[in-house]
């Protein structure tokens, strides 16, 4: 038997913003799952099954957000479950709500990621005093730095590559209200004037810690024929794990997000992704991993990627537009970061992108990558049913 | 086989949490001697409260007192109490629903022994002297053998509630870094880097894990690498990290040691950071009691090729 085809009916997202004061975790996850109910007009009862994810538990000292959130998400009498993968989690949340309708097991399921930086610490939380180790010398920051020059080193990218990320994100998020930065003044030599956090990064071209949730809701055809707004389709889904340190590992254009694309584009029989792909939103935290991951995700051959983003191509009026959303340079409530990637995709096939709308998207690939660049999740979403 | 090594590690964390409009009036409520709960869909009172109906998702916030005298539904007895709970003698853990609501809240029950804790029992609750908006307002619950006490009519609004808490989490843990890691650190007393060979791949991993994570096989061969190694990629760390005392700027590298399948991590020092550049050759730099070396410097080779470190980065 087939699989069912997915289809994302229900879209939500909260402001996002540095700290939110007024409401409690239970509070933010509503406001997310509410603006998605109501975008695919359904109600509480109307879902079958909820999937949660979150960044890891030292992140902000929350266990079970399945336990203590069921009830915000209507939860109770449900199917509840929660999925772990670090900073990917969003993405690999959103497959594993999309494989239960795939899979036939629900009809209509709900699916939410999280996190509140502000009452947390995520850098303690990532540099724990393991006994007999050494600690961290360098901080988040410091881990992928090196990464970085090593992809410079390897492909000859000029230096002001970085920079010209940070500016267009920031300034795509102009654009897009849900948001955190929105740097009204942003110039390109405010951004290469910032500090040199750790040489090859600079202070702009680092996420900024946010607050926020998104949400969407994934239903079966039967209930896609019910949505009142164009669903976007679920074309191709995949994830992948590897090692954080192993012998051979390469951190610029880690084999696992090969693989992952590789799959995704096969179901969804892509051949060439940079004609097929209308844009993308992929997860760029240090601005310099635009171009690293263009060239681990197929869009460009090893080593041209620093050109795409050079020569304007990823712009959002460019001709693989990348992060129309501001990205998570703009944003990143770390837990929700890869949803928000793959909402957005979605947002842009539905056309309902407002003033970041990339004109006539069909093919939008959402991207998530998390812990050690060790864990991946990509979808493909298009305004066409496939095998329509 | 050598005694492993192990040592407690302890994870704490002060976390702040926002408490939206419930919280905090039950928090604030119990400042002031009033304890509140929610009125659901279906009539039903819940103490403590929460934000959204158990029932049917909808958003709560009717607001209801109940009175600070209750019955014990439930009990255990906690022989020995630990650290950060409520009473530093023996007490009862009780499930107490408080005259009015619907629902029980966890609590403890200050009461001589296990034989003086009943389920039925009435209670009610001791305040603290000190109250601040915190579960611990309700110091604990005492035995109460008088009339069920009546709400105050507080309409479950307050002038300067609050509407943040501090919750600090604290786990202890044993930690131990296993048989291969055990070596390793041993060798490093007589500083000297000693990795483990995959049989199957033949890397050499440094530090060993006693396994190989792409062939999944067990790694026992030991095999010195080092001391010397190559700066394969690294960064200039410009801010401050709290917790260590290194002077910035300072330059994070990547070290592959001679002989080792994959880089390990740690400062370059004894050059200029400006200097610092992918192929140096460099050594390490080890102080009197230090379990790792401080910081590795430059040996004064030729740098190494990019071909003969480009898979190490
Ligand atoms: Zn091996």
């Amino acid at each position: 038997m087939s699989k069912e085809p997915v289809a994302v009916v229900g879209v939500g997202q909260t402001k996002h913003v540095a700290a939110r004061r007024d409401v409690s975790i239970a509070g933010l996850v509503r406001e997310a799952a509410r603006a998605a109910l109501d975008d695919a007009e359904l109600t509480w009862a109307d879902v079958d099954a909820v999937v949660i994810g979150k960044a890891p538990d030292f992140f902000e000292g929350v266990m079970m957000p399945e336990l203590y959130l069921a009830d915000a998400l209507g939860a109770v009498g449900k199917p509840m479950l929660r999925v772990h993968t670090a900073g990917s989690v969003g993405g690999s949340t959103a497959l594993v709500a999309a494989n239960l309708i795939a899979g036939r097991v629900h009809g209509t399921v709900l699916t939410l990621a999280f996190e509140k930086q502000s009452e947390s610490n995520a850098m303690w939380g990532l540099s724990l005093p393991i006994p007999f180790q050494q600690p961290l010398l360098a901080g988040a920051g410091g881990f992928f730095a090196p990464h970085v020059r090593a992809y410079m080193r390897r492909t000859g990218a000029p230096d002001h590559i970085g920079s010209l990320v940070a500016y267009k994100d920031r300034r795509n998020a102009l654009k897009n209200p849900c948001a955190h930065l929105h740097e009204h003044d942003i110039t390109l030599e405010k951004v290469q004037a910032s500090p040199m956090l750790w040489d090859p990064i600079r202070y702009s071209e680092t996420c900024p810690s946010s607050d926020g949730a998104c949400a969407m809701v994934l239903t079966d055809r039967a209930g896609a024929a019910r949505a009142p707004r164009p669903p976007a389709w679920m074309l191709g889904g995949a994830m992948r794990s590897e090692p954080t340190l192993f012998a051979g590992k390469d951190f610029v254009s880690p084999q696992a997000g090969k693989d992952c694309a590789a799959d995704v584009y096969r179901q969804a029989q892509i051949a060439d992704p940079r004609r097929d792909i209308d844009a993308v939103e992929m997860y760029v935290p240090f601005s310099w991993y635009e171009p690293m991951w263009l060239e681990n995700l197929g869009f460009a051959d090893e080593g041209e990627g620093w050109k795409l983003t050079e020569s304007g191509v990823t712009e959002l009026d460019g001709d693989l537009p990348v992060n129309m959303s501001g990205g998570v340079l703009s944003t990143n409530p770390i837990g929700a970061s890869g949803m928000i990637r793959f909402a957005e995709a979605v947002l842009q096939v539905r056309g309902q992108a407002g003033e970041h709308q990339v004109e006539g998207a069909r093919r939008v690939l959402g991207h998530a990558y998390g812990g050690g660049s060790q864990f991946f999740s990509m979808w493909l979403v298009g305004s066409e049913r496939p095998g329509s | 086989m050598p005694e492993v090594l192990t040592a407690p590690l302890t994870v704490e964390f002060p976390f702040t949490r926002s408490l939206g409009p419930v919280q905090s009036a039950f928090l604030t409520g119990l400042r002031e001697r009033v304890v509140l709960g929610v009125r659901t869909g279906d009539g039903r009172v819940l103490v403590p409260p929460v934000e959204y109906d158990p029932v049917t998702a909808d958003e709560i916030r009717d607001l209801v007192e109940v009175a600070p005298t209750g019955t014990v539904t439930t009990w255990a007895w906690n022989h020995e109490p630990r650290r950060g709970q409520p009473l530093d003698t023996p007490f009862a853990w009780v499930l107490v629903r408080l005259d009015g609501a619907d629902t029980a809240l966890l609590h403890a029950l200050d009461a001589p022994g296990p034989d003086a804790v009943h389920t039925g029992m009435r209670v009610r609750v001791r305040w603290a002297a000190e109250r601040e908006g915190a579960i611990t307002d309700i110091a604990c619950f005492e035995s109460y053998d008088g009339e069920q006490e009546q709400p105050t009519g507080h309409s479950g609004e307050f002038a300067d509630a609050i509407t943040k808490i501090v919750t600090p989490a604290r786990l202890d843990y044993r930690y131990s870094p296993g048989r291969a890691q055990t070596a390793y650190l041993r060798a490093l007393a007589d500083r000297r880097t000693v990795g483990e060979r995959c049989p199957s791949c033949h890397k050499v991993y440094v530090p060993p894990r006693g396994a190989c994570p792409t062939c999944g096989v067990a790694t026992t061969e030991q095999v010195e690498v080092g001391p010397a190694g190559t700066v394969t990629t690294f960064c200039i760390v410009n801010i401050k990290a709290k917790n260590l005392d290194i002077e910035v700027p300072y330059v994070y590298a990547h070290i592959a040691l001679d002989g080792a399948g994959l880089a390990l991590h740690g400062r370059i020092g004894g050059i200029p950071y400006d200097q610092v550049r992918m192929g140096l050759r460099v050594e390490p730099v080890w102080t009197e009691g230090a379990r790792h070396p401080d910081h590795y410097r430059p040996t004064g080779e030729p740098d190494a090729e990019y071909d003969t470190y480009k898979e190490l980065l």
